[in-house]
């Protein structure tokens, strides 16, 4: 297929078809591969995905076409309804799968297997088929029939343990994120077992775990404890990621930001900015101005030193607001970031400029809603335009009837039985 | 050992820190050869991020690096010396896909932006992961995930209703973005090999990071609500979250999806007066007085270990964990048995365990095999292997300091 023609953008994975078989552990990994041009075909149960149920809702009307979340990470996509445990419903899927390229599932370990549809199986029907499994700890091993939910991923890779305050429970991100790593975990997997099949022809089986997807999260802990037996603990917002104890959250006028005080090579610029800008509002110690940054090692730097330095600081953030610091950090290169909330983001001029934001057209609720748009900017083959998530069964009749040339008889029958 | 995926697919690799090398760890932890390039000057400062070999910071001590880049290859060039930019060309004529991750407006400075090098090779993939973008206003400001976590929205939503936040720990988008901007690599090089074209790819961390909170996003566009912290409460479930277990620093999570599932859980709990009381009879009344509830969850929990809250609680397909440490991470059972982590003797640093990509491909391994490489360690490899080098040319290369 080399120097094939494409002159209308079909996105990088354009000729290819996705068979999408998951809840929401991998809503978001399709989503992705209809971002970059792929033909994806959401398979939802009759009466609809129970991801439809999941808050927010617009207008908050608990409604299976008003899921936010559902609208968010399945845009995009086509749907058709299936239940595959039936038997007209598998074979049904096994024809889809003879054309199909991927197949990406979500079900609990096994349960794919006993519906006669696991990666040996579909590799009979169609050798080149990748199959991607996304589960909370893997297919094979003692926790993969665990009874899972989102923060118990994050929980057990981690992450929780050294988030939060020290006073209070390990926490997670408020927005469940384990699933999204999964997924984004899942798209590269998928994509590794594509390569190889371009190459060979020969389809595999990608077994990802989203709690290992999520370890990396974690960074240096395990050779923490591994090399030094320490266990990194919480610190709310003083952390000890490099070594000693630093601020890593410094309140301001009107909320707070965020700001690394790092030593040598790699903090010295940053640093030698944040004082010179301190000076110029003299706010900045004779001290402060003789330090030298490149070798002020902060694993090393005492905390009567450190705390020095971080009480002038802190006392220089109070004197502005979040927007006054991000504005004049840029200008100096000072690395300072405003927390902020999703308000501010959808005010964010960078993001305008570079045009992120898709407005999509939802006629059914006679509506535009913004999304966030393409995840990469590329320039051969640029990420594809989100467009609305389908409604349940939305696209039956253009892969039922007119592809797989099923009469409108059947097509009702097979409505009536809940098989469609 | 089997084929790998990526066997074949060669990546000139000039990222650095975090974000750049983990995405580059990915195509390396699947068998694609990644030429990583530094100068002995100016190394990747993750080379000395702690912890290090005898608490000593030195080139090849840092574990964290090791682990970051794993399977890769380490060549050292001076970019500042003419004929180092001239074998960086070289290196560019060989690769698939040139990746950097430096602050928008320098490769262009070396005379190796997207266009200069398409000129040497032009269906080159050239990939740049940086804070913002590449373009736009704020393009130019320097960022870490420490304060890139802040931008993209994560650190407002982690912590308590009634407290400032607590920054989620680590670096968050720089572990949110390397995948994506791994797998679109993967699908300009099937574009490429379909039609002999190459392209530029400009991941924004920031850009990237709010795929993660796509839902809180619709929901201030739609419905004007300003997503908050909310602990780690969820409006699904409840009991929903992390409940003190007996002995030190260790915790459990636990969630309670519906009715049979709690009444599954009082019969475990050993049917405690208080869950058969008035307020918590319906999950609307569980979920209204949830701060009670939690705290008389762990009234019980805290006579327990969490392994015991799991193993109860999992039996009788109820949603429970460990909420893991450091340790209990390196020991767990599910995976070694899924030999997550992979041994390797670090010439310098002597055996560590090397972490693995979260997943496994049936035909094809994945995961760390060599562990990350000592500054220059390869450089002589490179250049003969890779780029057909006379003993001649690289004994002069030397002695004219191209490689420092």
């Amino acid at each position: 297929m080399t120097n094939q023609k494409q002159d209308k953008n079909m996105g990088a994975l354009g000729p290819y078809r996705v068979l999408d078989l998951t809840d929401e552990k991998g809503f978001l990994c399709g989503r992705l591969m209809a971002d970059l041009g792929a033909e994806v075909i959401k398979i939802e149960p009759p009466g609809g995905d129970p991801g439809r149920s999941l808050p927010p809702f617009y207008k908050d009307d608990p409604h299976p076409e008003k899921s936010l979340y559902y609208l968010a990470y399945n845009a995009s996509k086509k749907s058709i309804t299936l239940d595959i445990e039936t038997t007209d419903g598998q074979d049904i899927f096994k024809k889809l799968v003879k054309t199909a390229d991927f197949v990406i599932e979500s079900y609990r370990p096994g349960h794919m297997d006993n519906l006669g549809l696991g990666y040996e199986d579909l590799s009979r029907i169609n050798p080149r088929v990748v199959v991607t499994s996304i589960s909370p700890f893997g297919q094979t091993g003692p926790y993969r029939n665990f009874h899972s939910f989102d923060l118990l991923c994050s929980a057990m890779s981690g992450h929780m343990f050294i988030t939060g305050d020290p006073d209070r429970a390990p926490l997670h991100i408020s927005l469940p994120q384990a699933y999204l790593l999964g997924s984004a975990e899942a798209l590269m997997a998928t994509m590794a077992a594509h390569y190889y099949r371009r190459k060979t022809g020969l389809g595999q089986h990608a077994d990802v775990a989203i709690r290992d997807a999520m370890i990396k999260t974690t960074v240096n802990t395990v050779p923490m404890w591994e090399y030094k037996n320490e266990i990194t603990k919480r610190g709310g917002v003083f952390w000890t990621l490099r070594g000693e104890k630093q601020r890593v959250l410094w309140p301001c006028k009107d909320g707070a930001v965020s700001f690394g005080m790092h030593g040598g090579g790699f903090g010295a610029k940053t640093n030698r900015e944040l004082v010179k800008w301190m000076d110029s509002e003299g706010m900045a110690s004779d001290f402060l101005k003789t330090i030298d940054w490149e070798n002020l090692d902060m694993e090393t730097a005492t905390p009567e030193l450190y705390n020095e330095l971080s009480d002038a600081i802190l006392r220089f953030f109070q004197t502005h607001t979040k927007k006054e610091l991000a504005r004049e950090a840029l200008d100096r290169g000072v690395m300072l970031s405003p927390v902020q909330t999703v308000a501010d983001i959808s005010e964010s001029t960078q993001l305008e400029a570079r045009d992120f934001w898709d407005e999509v057209e939802h006629w059914d609720l006679n509506v535009r809603i913004r999304y966030p748009g393409a995840f990469i900017q590329i320039t051969e083959t640029p990420c594809l335009k989100t467009t609305r998530a389908p409604h349940i069964g939305e696209h039956n009749e253009d892969i039922y009837i007119r592809e797989l040339k099923m009469t409108s008889e059947e097509l009702a029958i097979l409505s009536g039985a809940r098989v469609i | 050992m089997s084929k790998q995926a990526l066997e074949g697919v060669k990546v000139a690799d000039f990222t650095w820190v975090a974000a750049g090398p983990l995405t580059t760890n990915y195509l390396a932890q699947c068998g694609a050869t990644v030429v990583k390039i530094e100068s002995i000057t100016k190394p990747d400062g993750i080379r000395t991020f702690p912890p290090n070999k005898d608490n000593q910071a030195g080139p090849n001590r840092s574990l964290l690096f090791s682990m970051e880049n794993a399977n890769k290859l380490s060549m050292t060039l001076n970019l500042k010396h003419p004929k180092g930019l001239e074998l960086v060309k070289r290196l560019v004529a060989w690769a698939d896909i040139v990746a950097e991750n430096y602050r928008p407006g320098t490769m262009e400075r070396w005379g190796l932006g997207y266009e200069d090098l398409k000129k040497i090779n032009p269906s080159i993939i050239m990939f740049s992961s940086s804070a913002q973008g590449q373009t736009g206003p704020d393009a130019g400001m320097g960022a870490t995930g420490i304060t890139l976590q802040s931008l993209s929205g994560f650190t407002h939503l982690t912590g308590w209703p009634d407290r400032d936040p607590a920054p989620p720990w680590g670096a968050y988008t720089d572990l949110t973005a390397p995948a994506f901007g791994a797998a679109a690599l993967m699908a300009a090089l099937d574009y490429r090999d379909r039609t002999g074209k190459g392209q530029y790819l400009d991941l924004s961390q920031y850009e990237a990071g709010l795929h993660y909170l796509s839902p809180a996003i619709l929901d201030y566009h739609v419905n004007g609500r300003v997503a908050g912290r909310t602990g780690n409460a969820q409006p699904y479930a409840a009991p929903h979250g992390v409940y003190r277990c007996s002995g030190e620093e260790r915790w459990c999570c636990i969630a309670v999806f519906n009715e049979k599932e709690w009444t599954a859980f009082r019969q475990i709990m050993g049917e405690p007066g208080w869950a058969k009381e008035e307020r918590f009879s319906t999950f609307l009344k569980r979920k209204k007085n949830e701060a009670e509830l939690n705290a008389l969850v762990e009234t019980w929990t805290s006579r327990h270990s969490p392994e015991d809250v799991m193993a109860m609680l999992q039996e009788k397909g109820i949603s429970a964990g460990v909420v893991k440490n450091a340790q209990d991470i390196y020991e767990d059972p599910q995976l070694k048995e899924r030999e997550f982590f992979k041994k390797l003797d670090h010439p310098e640093i002597g055996p560590l365990s090397h972490r693995s990509v979260g997943f496994k491909l049936s035909r094809t391994p994945c995961g760390p095999i060599r562990p990350g490489p000592c500054l220059g360690e390869h450089t002589e490899q490179v250049c003969r292997e890779f780029l057909g080098m006379s003993d001649e040319e690289f004994v002069d290369l030397i002695t004219d300091g191209v490689f420092e």
